[in-house]
């Protein structure tokens, strides 16, 4: 067990410093930052200055690991629209997105897990198929599209909740609906197959053959085998939310980081954006880690084999 | 009970001896609904090919006199049949542009995605050890990470052109494909044939290019199929946002974007694209799982 999180954990830091180094090589090596920010028509001074005060005119090699100590110290860079911090300007939009994706994600998994498990058990009926229909559907429909017809439906038509802002807790309903239900899609199906394929397992077969009733069988032994391929998708789904969060906050003029990032693209608010890029990348990371070491507690044979490759 | 289900062979296979009508056994091999998704699909590839045919108006004319007018269905004239945006510019003229141009990134996207996926698999497949761990790293980086956020930093670092564009889009899905091409390969270059070609001194460009690539060929292309409607959306998503595709050019997202802010007054602008945006992709969609389950079972999604 012990070289088992040992090993997840080095393989987290890893990908965290692979994508510092992502966010390096993009800010660096994709064009002259002096002419991105200054513009071409500078003089040749402020471009001078501009590079001294970067530490633009140092090797690459020292950039990077002037950038890398940098960042350990929590120093990211100020924000070019304001001149705060990069790193308070985002930090302080972060409970706002996430008063949207907690509800949003519990909804996705309590709705998607049900679904998937019930469409699994009745399958071929019309339970199975009316689920999988409604899943297809929040497969291919973008969230975009989702967000817009919901606030045509229950804020323009219905008037019965507000179709942009965030005075109160009215406000957090559509844009977190908006995103529970594409997840709620993507894990229904794949907690679907993640069941199919174990009720097909010859353990099931033996349970039922030695007379233990069908509820029994898929509590103690269908659901436990089946939660692990699930365990999986939800770091994806995490991912999916972030990125759902970006279009769904600004589709109802929610301020939280997804907005932040869509002005700071648009004003190409480089440091802003890096912050936002390494910080969904460390999140990313945590979630992926806390998924494998969960991996590890709920699939004992994890827990006593080696280190996988 | 699900038991006796699976335990049962496999429905869908007839014995020899039912006898069947002609139509039941046509509909059996071409569901229904797959044969309409097909009709979809080449509907809008007609669109791309002959679009100028149909549009009524160059995409950009403008006529202030008849902004917002409604489409035939909602009390509107023929002279525009789905309406006018907020330019007075015919809905119908610009979804045609803008299926053209949204459906051509994500179809030249998904290609160089294929392409770069196809190549770093069978590179790792061919050096193993080391570089093969390199890449893998790579790919469960990339996977770690949102794509729409890399995409959104990558445009707030290069700014934007539709070329570019194109370019930023063809990196969605790479690690998937990468993925399943490298254990394709490692799978097929153990098998005779790939052992006989080598023998006989064939290069290693030979041997992935001409004989492992032909025989993984149907499992790449339906991994594309797949990547394909994802593509669609990421587009959408962010030429909606305004970071994607720019005016005077148009795309699906970007018309859904700017027909947000007459949602109340005149939601046509925004319905008609998103519309296509959700037939075309669930089309997509429901044929590369068709195929998937067709021609290869043992890939899982």
């Amino acid at each position: 067990m012990f070289l088992y999180v040992l090993s997840r954990i080095a393989r987290a830091l890893i990908t965290v410093a692979l994508i510092i180094t992502l966010a390096f090589v993009i800010l660096r090596m994709t064009g002259d930052p002096a002419t991105i920010i200054l513009g071409p028509d500078a003089p040749p001074e402020a471009y001078e200055a501009f590079r001294r005060n970067w530490g633009l005119d140092q090797p690459l090699f020292i950039q990077y690991l002037s950038y890398f100590a940098a960042i350990l110290k929590g120093d990211l860079g100020q924000s070019m629209r304001d001149g705060r911090a990069a790193l308070d300007v985002v930090m302080e939009r972060v409970p706002l997105t996430l008063l949207l994706t907690v509800p949003a994600l519990l909804f996705n998994l309590v709705i998607g897990i049900t679904a998937g498990i019930f469409a699994a058990l009745n399958r071929n009926s019309w339970i199975d198929r009316a689920i999988m229909t409604a899943s297809v559907t929040g497969f291919t429909v973008p969230s975009f599209v989702m967000g817009l017809v919901l606030a045509l439906i229950f804020a323009v038509k219905l008037k019965v909740l507000p179709s942009g802002g965030s005075e109160t807790w009215q406000h957090t309903i559509l844009p977190s609906v908006t995103m529970g239900l594409i997840g709620a899609a993507i894990i229904a199906r794949f907690t679907r197959s993640a069941m199919l394929e174990v009720l097909g397992q010859p353990y099931i077969r033996t349970a039922s053959a030695k007379g233990l009733n069908w509820t029994d069988v898929v509590i103690q032994h269908a659901l436990p085998n089946a939660a692990i391929p699930t365990l999986t998708i939800i770091g994806f789904m995490i991912g999916s939310l972030v990125a759902g969060a970006v279009v769904v906050e600004s589709i109802f003029s929610w301020p939280g980081v997804g907005r932040l990032l869509v002005g700071a693209v648009a004003n190409r608010d480089l440091a802003v954006v890096q912050v936002i890029l390494i910080l969904i990348g460390f999140t990313m990371v945590l979630a992926n880690l806390i998924v494998d070491l969960a991996y590890g507690v709920i699939d004992p044979r994890l827990r006593h084999s080696t280190p996988a490759k | 009970m699900a038991i006796a289900d699976e335990t049962r062979s496999p429905s869908g296979t007839a014995s020899v001896f039912t006898a069947k009508s002609r139509a039941s056994a046509f509909f059996e091999a071409w569901p229904p609904v797959i044969l309409l998704a097909i009709f979809w699909i080449v509907a809008m590839l007609v669109l791309i090919a002959f679009g100028n045919f149909f549009a009524p108006q160059s995409y950009t004319a403008m006529d202030l006199q008849a902004r917002l007018s409604e489409p035939v269905f909602m009390g509107g004239t023929f002279s525009h049949v789905l309406g006018t945006d907020e330019l007075g510019r015919d809905v119908l003229s610009r979804l045609i542009a803008s299926i053209r141009i949204s459906l051509t990134i994500a179809f030249l996207a998904t290609l160089v995605s294929a392409c770069f996926g196809v190549l770093l698999g069978f590179f790792a497949a061919f050096a193993r050890g080391r570089v093969e761990q390199a890449i893998l790293m790579l790919i469960d980086a990339q996977a770690a990470m949102p794509f729409m956020i890399i995409a959104l930093a990558v445009l707030a670092f290069l700014g934007n052109s539709l070329p570019l564009f194109t370019i930023l889009l063809g990196f969605y899905g790479w690690e998937r494909i990468a993925r399943i091409a490298r254990g394709l390969a490692i799978a097929a270059q153990e098998q005779g044939y790939a052992a006989a070609v080598r023998d006989l001194g064939a290069s290693p460009l030979r041997v992935y290019g001409r004989h492992i690539l032909p025989n993984i060929a149907s499992t790449l292309l339906i991994s594309m199929t797949l990547n394909f409607p994802e593509v669609i959306l990421l587009e959408t998503s962010l030429s909606f946002l305004g970071l994607g595709v720019q005016p005077p050019e148009t795309s699906l997202g970007a018309m859904v974007g700017y027909g947000r802010d007459y949602i109340q007054s005149a939601p046509w602008i925004m319905l008609a694209p998103a519309a296509i945006i959700v037939l075309t992709t669930l089309c997509i969609s429901l044929i590369g799982d068709w195929l998937r389950d067709k021609l290869d079972p043992t890939l899982g999604k």
